[in-house]
């Protein structure tokens, strides 16, 4: 089998005007291009067909990583290795960083960029789920400006999020993580570096072995990353004890509701992810 | 559009169109084929090749995102001997048949082994996950990799190099 893009024009511009200016110009069938991990193989397979490829992987104003009042913002052209290796995400971040090694493949880490996943908001991927755990803005730029959206806000449909035609996302805020903040992350997949099955990142802010506030973010289990809305209630204001990790478990099925595929019945799936959540709630509650 | 760009140490400027892919561009324009095509969409790990001193899918980038960069391919690695070692290694605990996967193979190993430290054997596995082989089943291949890692964390440290007890 030969899998070869149908022609395109393509374009590298200098900075996030010029690349706004472009697909203008373009009009709506051009599509950006930043590390192309999932986007070459979608023209590999004609699953899409731009006319036009806009380049924005050499715009410097999308890279780097900087931490002030807070607020963590992160260059959507950060690649996935950087997200594994940067200190100021590994310390303000974290399930960014945890969730970076169970990212694709070493070499697919080495070109995927953070900004491209989030974009692309692919409803199995790690980092959509875990930007939403956390409570990230997301910054997105046009030819009227930027603007920051709610992680909340953003993830509307199966690979649909706030960002417009043409439009473009320029960067990742995330609050930084507090003193009494604990976090978890884990997935269950086939195969190392497949798409997980369901997995999950929890981010608390636990006082007193108190949950005072708490996200639980699934992804796998429906056309967008999922907040457990229903399990966060459940758990707020309560010991992290046994008894709470079950109720947990059980309100989970008022918050999922996956559909069946080739490979696994939706009712393992809610199972996996209640597997999934004691473990982390145990991780959580420093339990081993 | 011409592509320029640096592969195995000389300057290339060739023309190719927009949407061929750097492993194409390699194979074709510079017959440099021992850069693999296996799946074509990023999964068996085969094309794999250094664009800035990174590993990464010569299938999943075209040449022309490529322009202006520095490529080394396996070729390259090869005869500048710097995985000789590896080559070696692998030549002795036959962890090939058909050869198909053992340039990407190399080029992960290679990746892997320039980092500090000695690679557990799940840490070799989990490098090796991107990598498809379908003839050894890759217990000869972690073998040939902790072999290397041993041998060249004993070289570093100035110990005698030769057969490195298992």
């Amino acid at each position: 089998m030969l899998l070869k893009a149908r022609a395109f024009s393509y374009a590298r511009p200098a900075t996030i005007a010029e690349a706004l200016d472009l697909f203008q110009a373009v009009g709506e069938d051009a599509s950006y291009i930043a590390g192309g991990q999932s986007l070459v193989p979608a023209l590999a397979l004609r699953l899409q067909a731009p006319q036009t490829l806009i380049d924005i992987a050499h715009i410097a104003e999308l890279r780097g990583i900087t931490c002030d009042g807070g607020w963590l913002r992160i260059g959507a052209l950060t690649r996935h290795c950087e997200t594994l290796a940067d200190p100021l995400i590994a310390k303000h971040a974290p399930l960014f960083h945890d969730a970076a090694p169970y990212v694709a493949h070493p070499a697919i880490r080495n070109k995927g960029t953070l900004g491209g996943s989030i974009a692309l908001a692919d409803p199995a991927s790690e980092f959509p789920a875990m930007a939403l755990a956390m409570g990230a803005e997301l910054e997105i730029v046009g030819r009227d400006g930027a603007r920051r959206v709610a992680a909340d806000d953003y993830f509307i449909d199966l690979f649909q999020t706030a960002i417009e035609p043409g439009e473009l996302l320029a960067a990742i805020h995330i609050p930084a993580v507090r003193p009494t903040h604990r976090w978890a992350f884990d997935e269950l997949a086939r195969r190392r570096g497949d798409f997980a099955i369901v997995g999950c990142g929890i981010l608390a802010d636990v006082r007193s072995e108190q949950i005072e506030d708490i996200r639980i973010v699934f992804f796998g289990v429906g056309n967008t990353p999922v907040r457990a809305a229903n399990t966060e209630q459940c758990l707020t204001g309560k010991l992290l004890d046994q008894v709470a990790v079950q109720a947990a478990q059980a309100a989970l099925a008022d918050d999922l509701s996956p559909s069946d595929d080739e490979h696994t019945p939706a009712a393992m799936r809610i199972h996996l992810a209640r597997v999934l959540l004691g473990r982390l709630l145990g991780r959580i509650a420093g339990e081993t | 559009m011409t592509i320029n760009l640096t592969v195995n140490g000389e300057d290339v400027s060739e023309s190719a169109p927009a949407r061929e892919t750097l492993a194409d561009f390699l194979r074709m324009r510079l017959q440099l084929t021992g850069t693999h095509m296996g799946c074509e969409m990023g999964v068996c790990g085969a094309c794999l090749v250094l664009v800035d001193g990174k590993v990464v899918h010569s299938c999943l980038m075209f040449a022309a995102q490529a322009s202006g960069s520095v490529v080394e391919t396996i070729e390259g690695l090869s005869e500048r001997a710097a995985i000789a070692d590896i080559q070696e290694a692998f030549h002795q605990r036959n962890a090939l048949q058909c050869g198909f996967c053992t340039p990407g193979m190399l080029m992960t190993a290679q990746a892997l082994l320039s980092q500090p430290g000695v690679p557990s054997r799940d840490e070799i596995r989990d490098a090796l996950s991107g990598n498809y082989c379908r003839c050894t089943g890759y217990e000869a291949i972690v073998d040939a990799i902790a072999s290397v890692a041993r041998a060249r964390t004993a070289a570093t440290n100035g110990c005698q190099v030769g057969e490195v007890a298992e």
